[in-house]
């Protein structure tokens, strides 16, 4: 996949706190760290994937890109310009280029609204394609995620989740974006669909020269479909690395647990490998363990981890880790 | 051991034997075309409306209600160009018949014929009920569904003057407003709208404050629609349902409030008949002539008894959980 | 030993639109102290399957069968009372979602007191003890403060191990999970996984394991049944269905799913497509319309389930002997 190297999107020490009250008349309250100090970049053409388990803040930090939450702190920079101070009105250009897919198919699409109206809406947002182009632009979108033209006038239920979420393809591409959130787009659908989505996704890319965040919990479909690989837990970046770096020379000890509890498909190799065990719940994004947030569960851990939080730090070539053990 | 479906050949192993022999030509590639269609949607298309209009259809007391309202609109603005009597003509010599063949329901006792006025009362109350609730929706829809969307302090205020608003007893403000505009429709419509949208409006600000979460109003956001678009165009629509069952009932909520008014002496004025007016015609006569006021009371009552089953009809047909 | 044995089995569901035949003809059986896997996706019937033997389906719902056998006992002889008594008792079911499936407004105890109480008849004391204890099988730490504790003071995790000591309270024979572990995130459900090991070993229970993860049949379980639109379309042992499968579906299943060998990053295959409306199953074959090897006798015939080995059986014409140039090479590790 051909880059020109440049950032298209740059995250700098991303933080975004929810306040959230508890007790009597609310008067006690607690901040909910959701997002804690993450800072990346992506290149134009490729695609980052974001994993962690849930409350780790990757679909938090996917929405405070796009500024449907505001940040708590930090900077957002979309081909060099900062977006996280604008207000509504001065993001509408940007919403031209930067979209969303979303995670749920079910709920994503207006139930009230036909296939085409839901498509078109962003047209008529951005006043583009007007007139009689309209019907064609939308029919064209229609035929490029793989569905037929008939089916413009019918609503979200009499399709299934595959078939939706392409619908929901469609609509993030209305508008010729540049940047794609894809915010879990796979999970919700069967294992034979995943494959079409994650297949129409890289042609797009491929086609359009798109540029993704991908943010899921499926370890394999991220290697399948990422250039670089960024590991979340509890609202910190613990590691990030090429994609076949990261699978192969995973250095941060949640790293390792988390894809060796991957289940395998394939019995003998399945049968053949450790696996490392971890105790435990997550800890609540509410009360995060001092230090280190992932010492409470880590094998490894010494009273060094109890102390401090450890900074992302560059391990050679890019592969950034955030443990006090590597070096 | 794994049973065997096929044939009782239990010792075979060999493939060849459980199949049955069939003509070579069956195991020719099947061609793209006749493959069927792989992204096929069997079902016919149903549209909300249509899916809801199947299940009202179903109700048997709302379809009876609808009818009655159908026939009772077609009869108030048609039948009196049937009859030869108007509901102002007066025939003293006529006066307190009962019902027979030349007056259905008899004349009161100025000799005016009360079936006719009967219909003309139609006319005036059914406006009333009718566009008292289009206007209570549309305030309703407008004030509920800004303070839910916007939420925080705009919404705190709004629904505490909405709380302070039904302290104070509706019959209040509706005598006040007729004792200041007098007693035409036009007044007693307005005194209708002044409380009636605030049950309107908190069924759609609770309605816009659930769906404003969903992932499709994130979607709009994300797309870059402005906040009353997204009001308008996504929630207020997926609201529908419930709105509308709130509005039927304001529609009998406010033929009785005008029925009551009139009663009180306090609405329409003669000769003008609503069914209110001719119920308060009647009361001294209850006794000697009762069917002065059994007609218009009848009337009132199967006219709110149709509008009722309609919302419960509507209910159940425009619940989205019940779609199969 | 045979626990279960299901011969022909058909679940139509009847709604306003018309009939949805949900399972249609399905034929396996249970081995006492086997893990089997059934995986297929969404509209295959896997779930449909199970709740039709354990009779926990809606009104509409006619299930019929040649033969639904548990334990010897004849299930389509029983009453609701009768049934009653296997469900929970003999049988033990755990769902997919363990936010809904406990409901919020009572304790984890008396939820899991419940099945003990109905089904062993015992004192609440003694209920409360073997609460007690199961918890403890589950990996729960301090069971006898949490029993008073409600539903959504547990994580995910958590409530899902719930679920399973509530499954196993009364000792079942065979155990049901439906996509037990889901809804939850990848360790837990390593940890959930290594329980269910755990708890076969020590009290050789069956189980079904119902999902649609590869991944976790591999390592689970011993045999497979892979359905597609209400039919059982290949089965067999674990090794022989994802190393010599004989279904252009269950070709399209082991392609579609990123297995990235050291350094390669191979094309995902998908399987283009929807699965079929079960309301008008067609005719033939119900995979043809998204089969690359389709054939004329596909589209016309529904194909008849055929032994590869003797534990080992698929459902295509392409095993039929006049098909033989049309069928493609399938190694281990590729079709």
């Amino acid at each position: 996949m051909a880059s020109d190297g440049v950032n298209l999107l740059e995250v700098r020490n991303l933080k975004k706190y929810f306040s959230v009250k508890k007790g009597l008349f609310g008067r006690r309250e607690n901040v909910l760290k959701a997002v804690d100090d993450v800072s990346f970049a992506i290149k134009k053409g490729e695609t980052l994937g974001l994993v962690g388990e849930s409350g780790c803040g990757k679909t938090t930090v996917g929405r405070t890109i796009l500024r449907l939450y505001d940040p708590t702190d930090g900077e957002i920079l979309f081909n060099g310009v900062q977006l996280q101070s604008l207000k509504q009105k001065e993001l509408l250009p940007f919403r031209k280029r930067m979209q969303m897919i979303f995670q749920d198919p079910y709920a994503s699409l207006d139930p009230r609204m036909t296939v085409g109206e839901i498509i078109g809406d962003p047209l008529d947002v951005h006043k583009m394609y007007q007139g009689k182009d309209r019907a064609d632009r939308i029919k064209e979108l229609i035929e490029l995620v793989g569905l037929k033209p008939d089916h413009i006038n019918r609503y979200p239920h009499e399709f299934s989740g595959g078939q939706r979420q392409r619908i929901g393809i469609a609509r993030a591409l209305a508008v010729e974006p540049e940047f794609i959130v894809c915010d879990e787009p796979i999970s919700a659908l069967d294992v034979s669909i995943q494959a079409q989505v994650v297949n129409m996704l890289e042609e797009l890319q491929d086609k359009f020269g798109l540029t993704y965040l991908f943010i899921s919990h499926d370890l394999s479909m991220v290697r399948h479909i990422s250039h670089k690989v960024g590991v979340m837990y509890l609202g910190n970046l613990v590691e990030i690395a090429d994609v076949d770096e990261l699978y192969t020379n995973m250095q941060h000890p949640y790293t390792k647990a988390l894809l060796s509890a991957v289940p395998i498909p394939d019995p003998d190799l399945a049968e053949q490998t450790e696996r490392i065990r971890l105790q435990g719940d997550v800890p609540s994004p509410l009360n995060p363990p001092p230090g280190c947030p992932f010492q409470t569960r880590c094998a490894f851990a010494v009273s060094a981890c109890r102390e401090a939080k450890p900074e992302l730090r560059d391990i050679g070539s890019g592969h950034k880790v955030a443990c006090h053990l590597v070096q | 051991m794994i049973s065997i479906r096929l044939n009782e050949k239990k010792n075979s192993r060999q493939p060849d034997e459980m199949f049955p022999d069939l003509p070579d030509e069956l195991f020719e590639k099947l061609d793209e075309t006749q493959k069927g269609e792989n992204e096929q949607i069997v079902r016919p298309s149903v549209s909300y409306w249509r899916d809801a209009w199947s299940r009202f259809r179903k109700d048997r007391l709302a379809m009876i209600g609808l009818c009655f309202l159908v026939v009772m609109g077609i009869a108030a603005i048609f039948g009196p160009m049937f009859s030869s009597y108007t509901y102002d003509g007066q025939d003293l010599s006529n006066g307190n018949q009962p019902p027979s063949a030349e007056h259905w329901f008899g004349t009161d006792k100025f000799g005016r014929d009360i079936f006719v006025r009967t219909l003309y009362g139609a006319r005036i109350s059914l406006l009333i009920g009718f566009v008292a609730a289009a206007i209570n929706m549309v305030i309703g829809i407008i004030y509920g569904g800004i303070s839910g969307y916007f939420g925080g302090r705009v919404d705190m205020v709004m629904m505490r003057i909405v709380d302070i608003m039904i302290g104070i007893p509706d019959l209040l403000y509706i005598i006040l407003v007729m004792m200041f505009l007098g007693n035409s429709i036009e007044s007693i419509l307005i005194a209708l709208c002044l409380t009636s949208w605030i049950g309107t409006a908190r069924i759609v600000r609770s309605q816009v404050v659930t769906l404003k979460h969903q992932e499709y109003a994130l979607a709009a956001r994300c797309i870059g629609s402005s906040n009353l678009r997204i009001l308008f165009k996504h929630l207020i629509p997926n609201s529908i349902g419930p709105i509308i069952v709130t509005v039927t009932f304001l529609v009998p909520s406010a033929i009785f409030s005008e029925a009551f008014l009139s009663f009180l002496g306090i609405g329409i004025q003669v000769p003008i008949a609503s069914w209110g007016t001719l119920v308060n015609d009647a009361i001294p006569t209850l006794f000697t002539h009762p069917y002065q006021m059994l007609f218009p009371a009848l009337m009132i009552s199967f006219t709110m008894f149709a509008l009722n089953f309609i919302g419960d009809g509507l209910r159940d047909a425009l619940d989205p959980r019940l779609r199969k | 030993m045979k626990l279960l044995e299901v011969k022909n089995l058909r679940t139509t569901f009847q709604i306003d639109a018309g009939q949805v035949q949900a399972v249609r003809g399905i034929s396996f059986h249970i081995d006492k102290g086997e893990t089997i896997g059934i995986v297929g996706e969404s509209g295959s019937g896997k779930s449909v399957t199970m709740l039709s033997i354990m009779q926990l389906l809606p009104d509409n719902a006619r299930v019929e069968a040649d033969r639904l056998a548990f334990d010897g006992v004849d299930l389509l002889k029983l009453d609701a009372k009768e049934m009653r008594r296997i469900q929970g008792n003999e049988i033990g079911m755990i769902f997919q979602d363990p936010m809904t499936s406990l409901n919020p407004l009572f304790t984890i105890g008396d939820q899991l007191m419940e099945p003990i109480r109905i089904h062993q008849k015992v004192s609440k004391a003694e209920a409360r003890k073997r609460a007690i204890e199961v918890l403890k099988l589950v990996e729960i730490p301090s069971p006898e403060s949490r029993l008073n504790q409600y539903p959504h003071e547990f994580s995910g995790g958590m409530r899902q191990r719930v679920m399973i000591a509530i499954a196993i309270s009364c000792n079942p024979k065979l155990l049901i999970a439906d996509e037990p572990t889901t809804a939850l995130d990848v360790t837990i459900q390593a940890q959930i996984l290594d329980l269910m090991r755990d708890l076969k070993k020590k009290f050789d229970t069956s189980i079904v394991l119902i999902t649609h993860d590869l991944g976790v049949v591999a390592s689970m379980c011993s045999r497979i049944l892979v359905m597609y639109g209400g039919q059982i379309v290949e089965e067999g042992k674990t090794r022989e269905v994802f190393y010599n499968p004989k279904h252009p579906y269950t070709w399209g299943l082991i392609r579609s799913i990123p297995k990235a060998r050291e350094g390669r990053k191979e094309k995902l295959i998908p399987i283009p497509g929807s699965p079929p409306d079960l309301l008008a199953p067609p005719k033939g074959c119900p995979f043809t319309a998204r089969c690359e090897h389709a054939m004329k006798v596909c589209a016309e015939l529904p194909p008849v389930s055929v032994p590869v080995s003797d534990t080992h059986r698929a459902a295509c014409w392409l095993m039929h002997p006049k098909a033989a140039k049309r069928r493609p090479e399938v190694t281990k590790h590729g079709i």
